[in-house]
Parts: C-alpha cells; sequence; structure tokens
C-alpha cells in the first residue's frame, strides 16, 4: 500500500502538450477517481503513472519514492485496461498466474495465490477456459484477478466498464467498492461516467483538457463546484446553467441552479414557462420547462406532480442554492454563497 | 436462407466453377493414371500396350527416385525452415518505428516479384559463380577459397535461392499479423513483469502462431514442385544430388522420352504430396481451429 504523487507532471506527443501541468497527491489507500470529458487526458495520466509512458517533466512518486525513471514492472502496481488485455492463447488460470510466473515463484505457492483470487472473484468454475469462452463480466473478473494476485502497492483501472452493459455494470462497480473494502489498497479509477464516480470515490479528480478543474470529495464537488465546467459536470441531470439579464441580477456571468433546488408549482413563482418534457421515473418527475428570457430548465418534482407537454409551471429557484460564476467560469464569491447559507 | 430453392440455385450457379475446375485436375490426372498402366516411350513406338503395374516398378526401385524423394523433402524442410525464421525476424524488424518504414518494406516485398527463373539465373551467375560472384569475392577478401557453390553443396545452394524468393511472402503475412497484435496486450504483460523475451515466448510467439501455420501449408503446396530453379542452375546434378520429385519426373518424361514411367512417378508425387499434406494439417492445422 503506497500513497502515490505527481509533481508538476507534464506530457507532450510532439507538438500537442496533452497535460500542462499537474500536481497531484493521493493518500494512502485512497479510491481516487479521475473523470472528465473524452480526449481530456485522462487515460494518458493514468498511464504516466503505470510507467507506460514517459512524462515529458516532472517527477512521479510512489511512497515518497522518485520512480519516474523505472520501467512499468518494477512501480509494483497493477493495471486493468478497458480492452481487458487477456492473453487470447492462456487459460484463465495461466492468464491470472502469469505475473506471478514472471516473478519467479514457485509452482505451488502461484497455485495457491491463484486459487485465493479465483474464490473472491468467483471464478472457480472457470479456471479452465480460454477468455474467449467467457462473458464480458467474467472476462473483467478475471483481468481484476490478474490484477490482484501480485499484491500491487495501488490499483489502476481505465474504464474498466465501459464494455458491459448498464446492469452488470452496477454490480462490478459494487465489486469494485467490496475489493477496496477488502484489500484497503490504493485504487486510481478512471472513468467518463459521473454516476461511477460520484459512488465509488472517496475523492474525485475532475480532468479539463488536462488540467486539475477541482480535487474533492464527491459531495464537495457537488455542493461546491469550483467551476462552470465541474457544475456542468457532475450531478445527473445537469446542473441549469442561465446566462445572461437573469444571471447579471445575481452579479455573475453564470448563475447556476440544480433541478432539486427549483420549485415547482402550477400556480405562482419567479418565472413562468411551459413545459417541452415531463419525465416520469416513479419516484421523481423531472419536467424540463422553457422559460422566456432565460432558457430551458430542468426540475425535479415529486412523483405525483401532475403535468403534461405544453402544460403552464411556475419555477421558483432556491437562492441560497444558487451557484454564480464569473466570465472565466470560476466559482465567484464561494465563501459568500456559505456566508448566505 | 438455406431453403431447398436457395439451395439448388447456389449449386446451379456454382456448377462451372466446378465443372471447369473437375475438367481442368480430373483430366490430366486421368490421363497420367492412363499412361502410367502403359508402355509408352516416345523413342521406341511399339504400340503402347498395357503393362499393369511395371512402370511403377521400375519407377520406385529406381535408386534416384529415393534420393529425390530425400532432396524433395529437404527443400521443402530448409526453406520453410529459414523462411519462418527469418521471416518472424524481419517482421518484428518491420513492425519498429524507423525511418523510411515505407521504402524498407517494399524493398523486402520486391523479390517475390522477381520471376524464379529469373532470381536462379542471378544468384548463379552474379553471386554464386565461383570466379566472378559476389559471394567468391567477399570469401576472397577473408582469405578464404572460393566456394562453387553450385557444384559442392548443390541442394543448399537450391534451398538459400528458393528461400530468398518466398522470404517476403512468409514477412508479409507475419508482419500483418503482429500488426493486428494489441498493444494493450504487451503493455499488460509489462505490467505483469514480462521482459522483452518474455513478452515475445508469451505473447508474440502464440500469437504468430496461427499465421505461420498458413505460412507452411501455402509454402508447402508450391515448394514441393520446386522446378525452375533447378532447370536453370543445376540441372538436377552433379549427379543427382539436388534432383527432386518434379525434376525427375521431367528427366523420365523428356530426357529419356519415358512417358509411361514419368506418368507414375507423377503419380507417386501425387499421392506423396497428399500423404504429406495430410500429416501438416495434423500438426499446424490445428492452430487453425483455434
Ligand atoms: N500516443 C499518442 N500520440 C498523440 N496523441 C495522443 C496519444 N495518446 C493520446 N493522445 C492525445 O491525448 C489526448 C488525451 O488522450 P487520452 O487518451 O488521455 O484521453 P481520455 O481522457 O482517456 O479520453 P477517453 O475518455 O476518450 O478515453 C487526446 O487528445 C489524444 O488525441
Ligand atoms: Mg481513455
Amino acid at each position: 500500500m503506497a500513497g502515490i504523487a505527481l509533481r508538476n507532471v507534464s506530457k507532450a506527443f510532439g507538438m500537442q502538450h496533452v497535460i500542462p501541468c499537474i500536481d497531484l497527491d493521493i493518500g494512502d489507500g485512497e479510491l481516487v477517481v479521475f473523470v472528465g470529458p473524452s480526449g481530456c487526458g485522462k487515460s494518458t495520466l493514468l498511464r504516466l503513472i503505470a510507467g507506460l509512458e514517459d512524462a515529458t517533466s516532472g517527477q512521479v512518486l510512489i511512497d515518497g519514492r522518485d520512480v519516474t525513471q523505472l520501467a512499468p514492472a518494477q512501480r509494483g502496481l497493477s493495471m486493468v485496461f478497458q480492452s481487458y488485455a487477456l492473453y487470447p492463447h492462456m487459460s484463465v488460470r495461466d492468464n491470472i498466474a502469469f505475473p506471478l510466473r514472471m516473478m519467479g515463484m514457485e509452482r505451488a505457492t502461484v497455485e495457491r495465490k491463484v486459487a485465493d483470487a479465483a474464490r473472491v472473484l468467483n471464478l472457480q468454475d472457470y479456471l479452465d477456459r480460454k477468455p474467449r469462452e467467457l462473458s464480458g463480466g467474467q472476462r473483467q473478473r478475471v483481468a481484476i484477478g490478474r490484477a490482484i494476485v501480485r499484491e500491487p502497492v495501488a490499483f489502476l483501472f481505465d474504464e474498466p466498464l465501459s464494455n458491459l452493459d448498464a446492469a452488470l455494470r452496477v454490480s462490478m462497480r459494487m465489486e469494485i467498492a467490496r475489493l477496496h473494502q477488502q484489500f484497503g489498497t490504493t485504487m486510481i479509477y478512471v472513468t467518463h461516467d459521473q454516476t461511477e464516480a460520484m459512488t465509488l470515490a472517496d475523492r474525485i479528480v475532475v480532468l479539463n483538457h488536462g488540467r486539475v478543474e477541482q480535487v474533492g470529495t464527491p459531495l464537495q464537488l457537488y455542493r461546491h463546484p469550483a467551476s462552470r465546467f465541474v457544475a456542468g459536470f457532475i450531478g445527473s441531470p445537469r446542473m441549469n446553467l442561465i446566462e445572461g439579464p437573469e444571471a447579471a441580477r445575481h452579479g455573475a456571468a453564470t448563475v447556476g441552479i440544480r433541478p432539486e433546488n427549483l420549485v415547482l408549482s402550477d400556480h405562482s413563482g419567479r418565472w413562468q414557462g411551459r413545459v417541452s418534457l415531463a419525465e416520469h421515473l416513479g419516484s421523481d418527475t423531472y419536467v424540463h420547462v422553457d422559460v422566456e428570457g432565460v432558457g430551458a430548465l430542468t426540475a425535479r418534482a415529486a412523483g405525483d406532480f401532475d403535468v403534461r407537454h405544453g402544460g403552464r409551471v411556475w419555477l421558483t429557484p432556491d437562492e441560497a442554492s444558487l451557484h454564480r460564476f464569473d466570465g472565466e467560469g470560476r466559482c465567484v464569491t464561494a465563501s459568500e454563497v456559505d456566508h448566505v447559507r | 436462407m438455406s431453403s431447398i430453392h436457395s439451395r439448388a440455385t447456389a449449386r446451379l450457379a456454382l456448377s462451372p466453377a466446378v465443372i471447369l475446375l473437375l475438367a481442368w485436375m480430373a483430366i490430366p490426372l486421368a490421363m497420367t493414371l492412363w499412361y502410367s498402366f502403359h508402355d509408352y516411350q516416345l523413342l521406341i513406338p511399339r504400340g503402347n500396350e498395357f503393362v499393369g503395374w511395371e512402370n511403377y516398378a521400375y519407377f520406385l526401385t529406381d535408386p534416384a527416385f529415393l534420393h529425390a524423394l530425400v532432396n524433395t523433402l529437404a527443400l521443402v524442410g530448409g526453406v520453410l525452415l529459414i523462411t519462418v525464421a527469418a521471416g518472424i525476424g524481419l517482421a518484428l524488424l518491420l513492425d519498429q518505428p524507423i525511418y523510411g518504414r515505407g521504402i524498407v518494406r517494399v524493398l523486402v516485398v520486391s523479390p517475390f516479384f522477381v520471376m524464379p527463373t529469373v532470381s536462379a539465373l542471378v544468384w548463379k551467375n552474379m553471386f554464386m559463380n565461383p570466379v566472378n560472384g559476389l559471394l567468391a569475392w567477399l570469401a576472397q577478401l577473408l582469405g578464404m577459397p572460393a566456394i562453387d557453390w553450385l557444384a559442392q553443396a548443390p541442394l543448399l545452394s537450391l534451398v538459400i535461392i528458393v528461400a530468398w524468393g518466398w522470404l517476403p511472402f512468409a514477412t508479409l503475412i507475419l508482419l500483418t499479423a503482429l500488426q493486428s497484435l494489441d498493444a494493450e496486450q504487451k503493455e499488460a504483460a509489462q505490467m505483469d513483469g514480462a521482459g522483452a523475451l518474455a513478452r515475445f515466448r508469451h505473447i508474440t510467439l502464440p500469437h504468430l502462431a496461427r499465421p505461420t501455420a498458413v505460412v507452411i501449408l501455402i509454402q508447402t503446396i508450391f515448394l514441393l514442385s520446386i522446378f525452375a530453379e533447378i532447370l536453370v542452375t543445376t540441372n538436377g546434378g552433379p549427379g543427382t544430388q539436388s534432383t527432386n520429385l518434379a525434376f525427375l519426373v521431367y528427366s523420365q518424361a523428356l530426357l529419356r522420352f519415358d512417358v509411361g514411367s514419368a506418368s507414375a512417378g507423377g503419380a507417386v508425387a501425387v499421392v506423396l504430396a497428399n500423404i504429406l499434406a495430410l500429416l501438416l494439417m495434423r500438426l499446424v492445422g490445428r492452430n487453425l481451429d483455434a
């Protein structure tokens, strides 16, 4: 187990500066999730930590030790790839045993460790199969098995669940959370799915164009997004972002309000608008409303709130939950927001 | 879709090709078999009477036959060994991001476009000639006596010449296979602590098993009937040292004008080729199912 730190790490592919400069500290035993839109450099950052990519400048520290010049295998990390990257000609048993064999571990120990990993991941019945004879979820478990047998100081996951269907994704997500609790090993998890990030993470690192936008616990990010980008990225459905005169009234270039902080009413309120779509989820209803002069807003109402397309509704924002952003997209007077609350 | 009607239509549509193929193969084969049981000598027209297995007995007991059989296998085996081993090596090199890779690839592939007769003549006159050849010059440079390749090591010379022609084929197939190897697999192995050699042995080689099987099967089919290279270089000699089955059949038919026993030889060659093909299918064909 070990903490991981990045010091002034940058990465350029030729002329393209994918990661300008990153400083980051990841605590021992922490589960940190990197999120961000496609192409923002999440995988590149992970591969820099793994040693599969050389940093253009800066240092990678594991447990305080500078590993920037070390080969991937010497860093003591395990990685689970998006495509699983199982060895197709080897049985599940041999796949899981491969890192141990490469260490030159003796046969009996290898067998015991493989059996242990198989038990943890419910793979006992599949040990003699080839990867192509497994389902996607089983393959992912084999890949995780291959990662845990070598008892790494930290796990790296690169979008491990993105090839699975929705139901399987939820159960594998729980399985990974369980593994983290069981082993207590540091984990870095890359995803572009903010739900995955919110549910798994101890801390979330939001990346945008190779820069760290904000680091914090899921709730910190949800409650106090440091920028317009984070505000729009974290939370589902998205936060409503309002520009123009309505924002200027609050002394900001943009104001944000989450759907649950808009009060819906069928007779009175601040803004009046027409319903363009009502999504009835049962427990909640998400109502999309076109408000003149403000734009399209999404509001959450109770499941039994009765509206239909074209209906007239009134919306009132909870002033205390307004987020204000300046022209650069930075959150302004975060303390002021706290103060009002 | 495979209703009775569509299957009948498919057969009808296929039949011209099948009939043509059958005619192409079956008629020459039938004629060969027919001649092989008859006394048919071009220089002694005696009415071509039926002689039973006599031609076969004559061909099979000829000491040249056993020699030719061994030579055929040695040629096939030698060329396969060189092309597969060197092909893997070259493919690995060409897979690296080197400067001018496109041109190097074209150069490596080019021998494949040279006709066998031409390449054999070039080798014979420009490389292996004991007086003017490049190899003789090199040997001289190193202070060694020049080797008369085609006289002193005729079979080895042929193996080299033929391997040179087939190396691009093996390299090309293995290179495309290498390029289809998933990069994440190599990276996973790297993370798992496998060094370059271990990665080659545990990841790359198994990945190349199937294309290698394809290379071996296809090349064997063509290598069993090498003829042009022998004809323009050694003419099967000295003695029968570089005579393979195809060349032996040729010499029976067109040097000794004995069509009957040449046909018997042809039939024997067909049988042997099929036995070898079956064996190979058993040995390397397993990789194709995977
Ligand atoms: N080997 C490379 N050579 C050149 N550019 C690269 C290379 N690898 C990545 N990039 C560029 O770096 C940027 C970040 O890529 P990266 O793979 O880290 O994105 P990502 O955040 O993982 O995206 P996704 O969510 O789609 O996986 C992209 O713009 C990509 O084009
Ligand atoms: Mg990625």
